[in-house]
């Protein structure tokens, strides 16, 4: 991957952004690792979530625009507890739902296109704790 | 002893099976709860963005229903719940501005001040009643039977909240000893079950739960025991996709921690609602001679 630096980047919109949604300083992480390691869903991710915390620090918005990693956190807080630096790293991750969701139309999930099958079977806890993090 | 408590929704519909054992229990041992008059929905996941304060109003309001009975203290079961309120109630009280906007914005309701403690029903247990009481209250031990406890992640994480330690928590397996059950220690007892992604991304939960049973089933056990709702839907009913995804999987019940009381303390089977289960407890209580 091809990355582009530049001060403009590192202290651009974005990385504002993300930081202030999450409460984060992303300049903390040190790239230990530790919450790639333990995160119960990263088989499934394109993108490692130690290596999201990289992307975002560098400023790297497009990219993650792309990455699935965000929408495949199950937001355990396993690797928020675990991160030495003390990164709230589930908290970076909603904070990057969040750039999508608060743009029009972005929702990954639509409550309206949900099959009445699958609605009778769900309790209500997963269909709204979905919905709460894949739309708007 | 009384103690308001708040349900949330699930428990109202596909989890009554956690909400009657766990009142009939709680009985037993003294305990009453008593399901707060007007409640609403918490929201079900804590909101973890600094400038998302309208979802902060949802559990905020039923701490708020707390106080207007009267009490300092709200008791949940479902595991979600309990970590959604308590970490909302968190939030209020560190930030004194926000505090303030969100009283403002609640027009209708007495201003908070962040004084109500969410518990969940195990730590009462623990710290109240004692595994001793617990242990004095069984009729019927339930000897024999293999369980793994299963955390899950909400009632432990993160740390300020968590009910108990949170890489190696017990509470649980010391409530099963109490009732008599032989506790299967298990590496994925606090490993995440899936959540939310069961609705979008089945395959995801399918996977989780693959592992986590797998390895109860690796170290023996023969029932796994939870309290939350969102865990218990894809531990159990999501152990026909399972079979559907790896062959060779064996199907295994899953029961809430009180249920398993309810069955020690050898209450009417009717609060046990075992017939919510997608996979049926029945013929291994049985042959248990734990139920008739
Ligand atoms: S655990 Fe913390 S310090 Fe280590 S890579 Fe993850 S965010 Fe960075
Ligand atoms: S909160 Fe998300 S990123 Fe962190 S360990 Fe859990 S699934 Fe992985």
């Amino acid at each position: 991957m091809k990355i582009r630096l530049s001060r403009d980047r590192v202290r651009g919109e974005f990385v504002k952004r993300v930081e202030m949604i999450s409460g984060q300083d992303l300049l903390q992480c040190y790239q230990c690792g530790k919450c790639s390691a333990g995160c119960p869903a990263a088989f499934e991710m394109d993108i490692l979530p130690s290596h999201v915390i990289r992307l975002a620090q560098m400023g790297q918005g497009e990219e993650l625009a792309k990455a699935n990693s965000y929408w495949i956190c199950l937001s355990c807080q396993t690797c928020t507890v675990r991160c030495p630096r003390g990164v709230d790293i589930a908290k970076i991750m909603e904070a990057l739902r969040l750039v999508t969701l608060r743009q029009k139309n972005r929702n990954k999930v639509e409550a309206t296109a949900l099959p009445m099958e699958l609605l009778v079977e769900l309790p209500q806890i997963a269909i709204v704790s979905n919905l709460r993090k894949m739309s708007g | 002893m009384k103690i308001p408590y708040y349900p949330g929704c699930t428990l109202k519909t596909k989890a009554k099976d956690l909400e009657d054992s766990a009142i009939a229990a709680a009985k037993v041992l003294g305990v009453e709860m008593e399901e707060l008059p007007q409640w609403n929905c918490c929201g079900t996941v804590y909101s973890l963005s600094t400038d998302d304060l309208i979802h902060q109003i949802g559990p905020i309001r039923n701490l708020i229903r707390a106080k207007e009975q009267g009490s300092d203290r709200l008791v949940t079961l479902c595991s979600m719940c309990y970590n959604t309120l308590k970490r909302a109630n968190e939030f209020f009280l560190a930030d004194e501005e926000k505090r303030d906007r969100i009283n403002r914005y609640m027009d209708e309701e007495m201003d908070y001040a962040g004084d109500v403690t969410v518990v969940h029903l195990l730590e009462i247990l623990r710290d109240e009643i004692g595994m001793d009481k617990v242990k004095a209250a069984v009729k019927k031990p339930l000897t024999g039977l293999k369980v793994s406890p299963y955390y899950g992640c909400m009632l432990l994480r993160p740390a300020s909240i968590g009910i108990d330690d949170m890489e190696r928590p017990t509470v649980m397996e010391d409530l099963l000893r109490a009732l008599g059950a032989e506790v299967i220690d298990d590496p994925y007892k606090t490993e995440c079950c899936g959540a939310y992604q069961t609705v979008n991304r089945k395959d995801v939960v399918v996977t989780c739960v693959h592992s986590i049973l797998t390895s109860a089933q690796g170290n023996g056990a023969e029932v796994v025991a939870l309290s939350c709702p969102l865990c218990d839907f894809n531990l159990d009913n999501r152990q026909k996709d399972i079979q559907q995804a790896y062959a060779g999987f064996h199907t295994m019940p899953v029961l809430y921690f009180t249920q398993l009381m309810a069955i020690a303390f050898d209450l009417d089977e009717s609060v046990c609602r075992f017939e919510l289960s997608s996979q049926d407890p029945r013929p291994l209580l049985k042959s248990k001679g734990l139920i008739a």
